[in-house]
C-alpha cells in the first residue's frame, strides 16, 4: 500500500451546496487532473480519479475491485463501512463471478427490452401525472411522481407486488441513507426477509408469471444455476438501484430545468432534445459521486503508482466536468455531446439499467413539461432540502405548483 | 451458450490497393450487454435474445454510417474493434 499520509488532500465525501454542482470544496480535484488524492472520514487517503479519459481507462481495469468484503476496500463513512461488510451481488462482485450473474441479466435490460417497455412507462407517469394534478396544486413531486413511477416500472420488470411499495421504498431508504449502520443493516435483513417470502410464494405458483425474478426463480434457481441466497441479493440491487437512482434523476432533474428556465424553454420548444437532454443532465448531475474501488494488483498510470491495496474514488461530478473533454462544463448545454460521460460508471460494471433508466427519464420529463406548462417551484429554491455527500444525490422533497 | 465468441465482419468491395470499407470485430467474451452500440449506431447494432451486441444483417460492413467508431468508442468493455480494410 502506499503511504500517503503526508499528502494535503480533500475531504471526500462532502454534501453539496447546490444540488445540481459538485462542492466547491472539490475545486482541488478539479485543479488537480487526472489524478488526485483525497482524506476520507476515518483518515485514510485514497487515489481519486479527476480525469475523464483516466476514469475510463480506470474503470475498465481488472486491477480495480469492487468487491466491499476485501480488507481494504475503501468506505466513505463509518456507516458504510460496517454495512459493506456484507456482499452484494452484481456490483459488488469481481469476475468472474459478476460475469455470469449479469448474462443471466442482460437479456431484461437490453435497448430492445426498454424500448418495448415504453407505452407501459408512459401509462404509468400519465396516471401518476392525473393523480397529482387532481389533488394539487402545490404538491411535492418526490412521493407524488418521481418515486412512484421508477418503483412502479421496476415492480412490474422484476414481479414485484407495488402495494408492498411503502415497504421496499423505506428499507431502501433506510439501506441506503440509515442513518445509522444498525439501520442500514436492519433494512438489509428485512429486505432479505421480504424476498424469501416472495421467492416462496413465486414457487409455489403453477403458472410463473413474467417478471424477471419469475424466470430466476422457475428457471435459474430450478436449475441450479443460482442458489436461494444469490437470488435475494440479486432481487435487492435490483429493485433498489432500480427505482431510487432514477427517483433521484427525475426529481433533480426537473429541479435543474426549472432553474434554467432558457433551457427549459429550448427543450419545450423542441421535443427530439429529450434524450440529449436527459444525458447532459446525468453528465451534469452525477448522482453516484463516488465510485469506489481498491486495487488488487499495482498499477502505473499517470505518472504513478496506484499499490495493490490502495483505496481508488470516482468522484464523477469531477470526472464528468473535465474541461478537456467538456467545454464550459459547469453550463447545462442540451446541444452539446455528452454521450461518454461516466454517469452511469464505464467497465464491466456499467449500469445494467441504464436503457430502462434513459426510457423513464425521457418519457417522464418530456410529458411532465408537456402537461404542466406552468410548472415552477412552490418555495424559493435555497429552502428545499437535498441529499447528503454520503450516498446517491437527490432532492429529499420538491414542493411545486403550476 | 456461445461457442463462437468472435464475429468478425468486413466487405472489400472497392478497388485492390484503396480503403474498401470497415470490418467490425465484437468480441462476445468481452461484451456485457450494456447496449451502448445500439444506442449510440442503431442502424449497424442490435443485441441479440442473449443480450449479446450483434450485428444487424445487411449492415455487417457498417453501411457507411459515421457512428460506427462512435459506437465501438461508447462500449464500456472495448469489445468492438472498427478497422479498415484494404482489398
Amino acid at each position: 500500500m502506499t503511504d500517503m499520509t503526508e499528502t494535503p488532500t480533500v475531504a471526500f465525501p462532502q454534501s453539496r451546496t447546490c444540488p445540481y454542482h459538485p462542492p466547491a470544496a472539490y475545486d482541488p480535484l478539479r485543479d488537480t487532473r487526472p489524478l488526485a488524492r483525497a482524506r476520507l472520514y476515518d483518515g485514510r487517503v485514497v487515489w481519486t480519479v479527476t480525469g475523464h479519459g483516466l476514469a475510463r481507462t480506470l474503470l475498465a481495469d481488472p486491477r480495480l475491485s469492487t468487491d466491499p468484503t476485501r480488507p481494504d476496500f475503501p468506505a466513505t463513512s463509518e456507516r458504510i463501512a460496517q454495512v459493506r461488510r456484507r456482499r452484494s451481488a452484481l456490483l459488488g462482485v469481481d469476475d468472474p463471478e459478476h460475469r455470469v450473474q449479469r448474462r443471466m441479466m442482460i437479456p431484461s435490460f437490453t435497448l430492445q427490452r426498454a424500448t418495448a417497455l415504453r407505452p407501459h412507462i408512459q401509462r404509468i407517469v400519465d396516471e401518476r401525472l392525473d393523480a397529482m394534478i387532481a389533488g394539487g396544486p402545490p404538491a411535492d413531486l418526490v412521493p407524488a411522481f418521481a418515486l412512484p413511477v421508477p418503483s412502479m416500472v421496476i415492480c412490474a420488470l422484476l414481479g414485484v407486488p407495488y402495494e408492498d411499495h411503502d415497504f421496499f421504498e423505506g428499507q431502501s431508504r433506510r439501506l441506503l441513507r440509515g442513518p445509522t449502520a444498525a439501520d442500514s443493516m436492519d433494512a438489509r435483513a428485512r429486505m432479505e426477509a421480504y424476498f424469501e417470502e416472495l421467492i416462496d410464494r413465486k414457487q409455489r405458483q403453477g403458472t410463473p408469471g413474467d417478471g424477471v425474478l419469475d424466470e430466476l426463480v422457475h428457471r435459474r434457481l430450478a436449475e441450479g444455476e443460482l442458489d436461494r441466497e444469490g437470488l435475494v441479493a440479486l432481487a435487492i440491487i435490483l429493485l433498489v438501484a432500480g427505482h431510487e437512482t432514477t427517483a433521484n434523476m427525475i426529481s433533480l432533474g426537473t429541479f435543474t430545468l426549472l432553474r434554467h428556465p432558457e433551457r427549459l424553454a429550448e427543450l419545450r420548444a423542441d421535443p427530439d432534445l429529450v434524450p440529449a437532454a436527459v444525458d447532459e443532465l446525468l453528465r451534469m448531475l452525477s448522482i453516484a459521486d463516488g465510485l469506489l474501488r481498491v486495487a488488487v494488483e499495482d498499477i502505473e498510470v499517470a505518472g504513478e503508482t496506484i499499490r495493490a491495496g490502495d483505496g481508488v474514488v470516482f468522484p464523477t461530478s469531477v470526472i464528468n466536468r473535465d474541461e478537456a473533454v467538456y467545454a464550459d462544463p459547469d453550463t447545462l448545454d442540451l446541444h452539446r455531446p455528452a454521450r461518454h460521460h461516466v454517469a452511469f460508471g464505464f467497465g464491466i460494471h456499467q449500469c445494467l439499467g441504464q436503457n430502462l433508466a434513459r426510457a423513464e427519464m425521457e418519457i417522464a420529463l418530456r410529458t411532465l413539461f408537456e402537461r404542466l406548462p406552468g410548472l415552477r417551484l412552490a418555495v424559493p429554491a435555497e429552502e428545499i432540502p437535498f441529499k447528503p455527500g454520503d450516498t446517491i444525490q437527490g432532492m429529499l422533497e420538491l414542493p411545486v405548483t403550476w | 451458450m456461445h461457442n463462437e465468441t468472435r464475429e468478425t465482419h468486413e466487405t472489400t468491395a472497392a478497388a485492390p490497393g484503396e480503403a474498401s470499407g470497415i470490418r467490425i470485430d465484437i468480441d462476445h467474451d468481452l461484451c456485457i450487454g450494456a447496449g451502448q452500440c445500439a444506442l449510440a449506431a442503431p442502424s449497424v447494432f442490435t443485441q441479440d435474445d442473449d443480450g449479446f451486441s450483434a450485428l444487424i444483417p445487411g449492415r455487417e460492413d457498417g453501411g457507411g454510417d459515421p457512428m460506427v467508431r462512435e459506437a465501438a468508442r461508447a462500449c464500456p468493455v472495448s469489445a468492438i474493434t472498427v478497422s479498415e480494410t484494404t482489398a
